[in-house]
């Protein structure tokens, strides 16, 4: 195998996309708004029919999508097929209120395993290769995704699913493991964990990392190339358009290739939607050029980067994405779990406190840490301790069964969080992600 | 008679309790007993102040304040009187949520604080055992 896993489309000139997108773009604007009521809705009121889109560049004229909008359609309102064509779903890590179903035919299925496939290639793989998968198996796209690109370039595949980590130790030395993919965090914990068992980076037969799921910094990068003696590569991807795959880096590792022929990327500015010209931050929106089941047309993924087009030395003429830079709404994530100020504003105010609070997110030993500090109030004080303690842990406990993970609770004072121009700082991210 | 003692709210952090006194202090409020219960977030100052309800209005501007019963017995300063008192309130099945003592120099005199989930029963039982209840310090 090559250094491509579908070389002619991953090295195709530009008039050979733009071509391609062209024909797919009039194709699936009349598909979705054909079966798709809810879309079809939002063309009708901006007055924008399907013969309006006659190129690529048209696209500016269709309304966008919002994780709103895959709220309020939820959970078949955006279905694109019968359901009788599907053959699978995934989800999101599923907060209260904001969990994506996605649905997929046999076909949709395809595409994003290339995708995963292509990403296996760039990163060095072959059919040669034992791939070994540690993202989560199960409604999470992330195992499934690179499981299926696995298969497709013909490596071993280790279904390891997360967790476990004297397991997933045994079976890379074992089995020798070639591809390691996990979310950062994770490889790092499994580099910490190897030298704690006496293992040097080059015990093990690792040659690279495909790496995604949550945002890592490129420290963090070169702390996992050198524990496990690999090249680490990040891959991009969200439920809503697929699954990981729809960008990956290559050799290269300045951005990752978005696979241009099945997904549409724009960047437009959050405030205004206007679509801004490559080099500029703003928000990334992502079109299914040719999904069947759960076909968006310009979803806002709420990820600010820039794009490039600045030619590749891998050879790949797809256009490369930054890192995302940060989030144009307030949505953290935090263990791989989103999580939205919102939501603890509603506990908060559900338990009797006041929604005054402040959120700190840190990263210890490559975890994500999360404390809230809460303004305590005079109905919620007690002159024992042990009283206060209990109003501390029930928060706590009510906390994780909104957001799914624990934060710790601080009580304070009331009028103690730092508020300037009048409004609280809702959020302190000391993770020096981006 | 019970005697009114002032709770207030302290995060557990550098330079919080001395802004507390140093209020008090300025205010002319003289404490004349005090305890602190504290867990890892946050502590919880009690106090007997000289002027109960000029504390509370002061205290309330920064913090949360809550002003609760407590009954003060004086006690010999003798070996045995806290048991004593104890034993008393134990067969009267009163419960001490919490305690604390100090004396009062002039008098030599050691007194106890309690908070007793009974307030009623446990002043009752302790006079008729002939203890000393403080109405006021």
């Amino acid at each position: 195998m090559g250094k491509y896993f579908q070389e002619e489309i991953e090295t195709a000139s530009r008039e050979e996309i733009v071509k391609i997108q062209n024909e797919k773009i009039v194709k699936q604007v009349k598909h979705v708004y054909d079966n798709v009521a809810y879309y079809r809705d939002l063309m009708d009121k901006k007055g924008v029919k399907p013969e309006d889109i006659k190129t690529i560049d048209d696209i500016k004229k269709l309304p966008f999508l919002t994780k709103a909008d895959l709220r309020d359609a939820y959970p078949y309102g955006l279905l694109g097929t019968d359901l009788k064509d599907c053959v699978r779903i995934q989800s999101t890590s599923g907060t209260t209120g904001k969990r994506v179903v996605a649905f997929y035919t046999q076909h949709d299925i395809d595409l994003w395993e290339e995708c995963c496939a292509r990403a296996i290639v760039a990163a060095g793989g072959t059919n040669e290769d034992v791939v070994q998968v540690c993202y989560g198996y199960g409604l999470f796209t992330g195992g499934p995704g690179l499981n299926g690109g696995s298969h497709k370039v013909g490596s071993l595949t280790l279904p390891m699913s997360s967790g476990n980590t004297e397991r997933q130790i045994q079976f890379m030395m074992d089995l020798e493991s070639t591809i390691l993919c996990c979310t950062p965090s994770y490889a790092a914990f499994i580099a910490e964990s190897l030298a704690e068992k006496g293992y040097k980076p080059e015990d093990n037969k690792l040659k690279a990392g495909i790496f995604g799921a949550e945002p890592w910094t490129e420290e963090m990068r070169q702390a996992i190339e050198k524990g496990l003696g690999i090249k680490a590569y990040d891959i991009y991807g969200l439920t809503e358009t697929s699954g990981p795959g729809v960008s990956f880096e290559c050799e290269e590792q300045t951005g990752m290739h978005i696979n241009e022929d099945h997904f549409y990327a724009e960047i437009i500015d959050p405030d205004t939607g206007e679509v801004l010209p490559d080099g500029e931050v703003g928000e990334l929106v992502f079109t299914s050029l040719d999904k069947e089941a759960f076909p968006l047309l310009r979803y806002r993924t709420r990820d600010l980067c820039v794009l490039s087009r600045k030619k590749c030395s891998c050879g790949r003429t797809h256009v490369k994405m930054s890192k995302p830079k940060g989030r144009s709404d307030d949505m953290l994530i935090i263990r791989g779990v989103n999580v939205f100020p919102s939501q603890i504003e509603t506990v908060l105010l559900n338990e009797g406190y006041t929604p005054n609070y402040q959120i700190i997110v840190d990263r210890k030993n490559n975890t994500d840490t999360m404390d809230i500090n809460v303004e305590l109030t005079p109905e919620q004080f007690s002159d024992k301790v042990a009283e206060v303690a209990d109003k501390e842990k029930a928060l706590e406990g009510a906390m994780r069964t909104m957001l799914g993970i624990g934060p710790k609770v601080h009580l304070c004072a009331p009028k103690t969080i730092v508020r300037s121009e009048g409004k609280a700082v809702r959020v302190i991210d000391n993770r020096k992600l981006h | 008679m019970a005697i009114k003692q002032v709770s207030v709210f302290v995060e557990n952090k550098k330079g919080k309790l001395v802004e507390v006194i140093e209020k008090l202090a300025k205010a002319n409020i003289n404490i004349q007993a005090m305890s602190i219960a504290d867990s890892k977030d946050f502590g919880i100052l009690r106090l007997i102040v000289s002027d109960n309800d000029k504390a509370v209005a002061l205290l309330e501007e920064d913090t949360i304040v809550k002003t609760t019963d407590v009954i003060a017995v004086k006690m010999d300063d003798i070996e045995g009187a806290l048991y004593k008192v104890l034993q008393t309130l134990d067969k009267a099945d009163i419960n001490v949520d919490y305690s604390y003592a100090f004396t009062v120099h002039k008098e030599l005199d050691a007194y106890v604080v309690f908070r007793v989930d009974n307030i009623a029963d446990a002043e009752k039982i302790l006079a008729d055992n002939g203890f000393t209840l403080l109405n006021n310090i």
